[in-house]
């Protein structure tokens, strides 16, 4: 494995992304820094500007309003970067995917941008702290198969379509 | 001294600096975590966050000054490698120094908080100027009392500027801190430099909370990674500076310099503790504390070692 790659597992610098979330999955998220779960152990931080980050944890159905600003902080985030899409509302809009005011969801407006994004999807409502810890362990995994690789192949868990249904 | 000389030691000093300011951040992380009753990141966890940020791609915003921007940083973690190296070379042997050079490292400190307000001028971000003013003036309120508790370490050991002979007169006759104005212009000198390190509750320049990340908002990647180790560096240099003015001085070998690592420690825990247990000030909080209670406090540890040099009271 690189060195980028090892360096990159062990140290994911988090951006936390609001695109119209109701505050219980960002409560959530919070809660994976206090000592239950300190996920500071794992080098995981959550940092003020996505120009320093590794992954977005993005939260909330994506308003229309929000959809062109995750674009825009999505390009601001220095590559390799993941998208963590945590919460029902980021999967697939939930039960907000008819309102007036719904963009499209988030893994779609960032594959607008990158079509070979690392995306990966953390259900619930909200999710539970030890949910979002598996999204982190699946997303080492895959930066593991992209190591291993060494071409990026955009692939995806097809969770949104369960999500919808 | 030829040229490859100086090299070699300037790629010493600022080697072991940044080794000691990445164990002092991870100790600082540690200590962090158990106060919050965490189990906290690995003590290298510094390093792997360096190494990582080495590795990522360097964006530039569109409406950033493309040169100065990346360039800054590099100037930043000169100044910080130069002012370390020649306080450990002042410590070390303490008859290479020069007329003045006290001051010169007090200047060469000043240099990563000016490069940091033209880095973040340079990057045209709005949360990145905002905090360059709150650093700005964070710079001009704590580099009086920084200077006037330094004059007071020079008035206790003799008028010389010249950092070998302040640590002489140290090792001779007892630490500046064991006198009455010492002491007080130690506790001013530990508030300066928290400030100087932009921690809590001087850390208005990045308040996270209302600017982003503030002055290094638009920073990611390679740059990030020398602004952070600038910053590490930092962490390692002031606790250096401070142990050398009013603490003894730093020593390598034996018994004395396992008590400069103990002194190290407890300054660096110090640091960690003021920063863990104070709320953020607001800039205009900072600047009144630092000008109306500071200063005053500074000048009257002066004021009384000017005194006990007239009257030779050696605990005043």
């Amino acid at each position: 494995m690189s060195w980028k790659m090892w360096s990159l597992k062990r140290s994911l610098f988090v951006y936390h992304v609001n695109t119209g979330a109701c505050n219980n999955c960002d409560i959530e998220i919070l809660e994976l820094l206090t000592p239950a779960y300190d996920v500071e152990r794992f080098g995981i931080t959550l940092v003020g500007s996505p120009r320093h980050a590794d992954v977005l944890a993005v939260t909330g159905i994506c308003t229309r309003q929000a959809a062109p600003r995750l674009r825009e902080i999505y390009q601001a985030t220095p590559q390799p970067c993941v998208v963590l899409c945590i919460g029902t509302c980021a999967l697939g809009q939930g039960i907000f995917a008819d309102t007036y005011h719904a963009g499209r969801c988030v893994d779609e407006v960032i594959r607008e941008v990158d079509p070979g994004a690392i995306i990966a999807y953390v259900p619930g409502c909200p999710p539970k702290p030890e949910a979002m810890i598996l999204g982190v362990v699946k997303v080492w995994k895959k930066l593991d198969e992209l190591a291993a690789a060494a071409k990026p192949a955009p692939q995806a868990t097809p969770v949104v379509e369960a999500a919808r249904q | 001294m030829d040229m490859g000389t100086m090299i070699l030691i300037l790629a010493g000093g600022s080697l072991a600096t940044a080794a000691l300011g990445l164990l002092a951040k991870g100790v600082d992380r540690k200590v962090t975590a158990r106060l919050q009753w965490r189990v906290g990141p690995p003590l290298y966890q510094p390093v792997i966050d360096c190494v990582k940020l080495l590795g990522k791609e360097t964006v530039m915003p569109e409406v950033a000054r493309g040169t100065g921007f990346l360039m800054i940083p590099l100037f930043g973690l000169a100044g910080a490698c130069l002012a370390a190296t020649l306080l450990w070379a002042m410590n070390l042997q303490t008859r290479v120094g020069f007329v003045g050079d006290a001051i010169v490292v007090l200047y060469l400190l000043t240099i990563p908080a000016v490069t940091t307000i033209l880095g973040a001028a340079a990057s045209g971000s709005p949360h990145a100027a905002v905090g360059a003013s709150r650093e700005a003036k964070l710079l001009i309120s704590y580099e009086l009392p920084l200077t006037v508790a330094l004059l007071t370490a020079v008035v206790h050991t003799g008028g010389s500027f010249q950092i070998g002979a302040i640590v002489e007169a140290q090792r001779a006759a007892g630490a500046v801190a064991t006198s009455v104005s010492g002491l007080l212009a130690f506790g001013v000198a530990m508030l300066c430099i928290q400030a100087k390190l932009g921690l809590v509750p001087f850390d208005q320049a990045e308040a996270e909370t209302e600017l982003m990340a503030g002055v290094y908002t638009e920073y990611g990647g390679p740059p990030l990674a020398v602004i952070y180790l600038m910053r590490f560096m930092l962490l390692a240099a002031l606790p250096i500076l401070l142990i050398t003015l009013f603490w003894g001085g730093v020593q390598v070998f034996g018994w004395a310099g396992l008590a400069s690592v103990g002194k190290f420690a407890v300054l660096i825990v110090l640091i960690t503790l003021i920063r863990n247990t104070n709320p953020r000030l607001r800039i205009d909080q900072s600047l009144r504390f630092f000008w109306y209670f500071v200063t005053p406090v500074a000048l009257a540890a002066l004021a009384a070692a000017l005194l006990g040099r007239a009257w030779e009271v050696s605990w005043l």
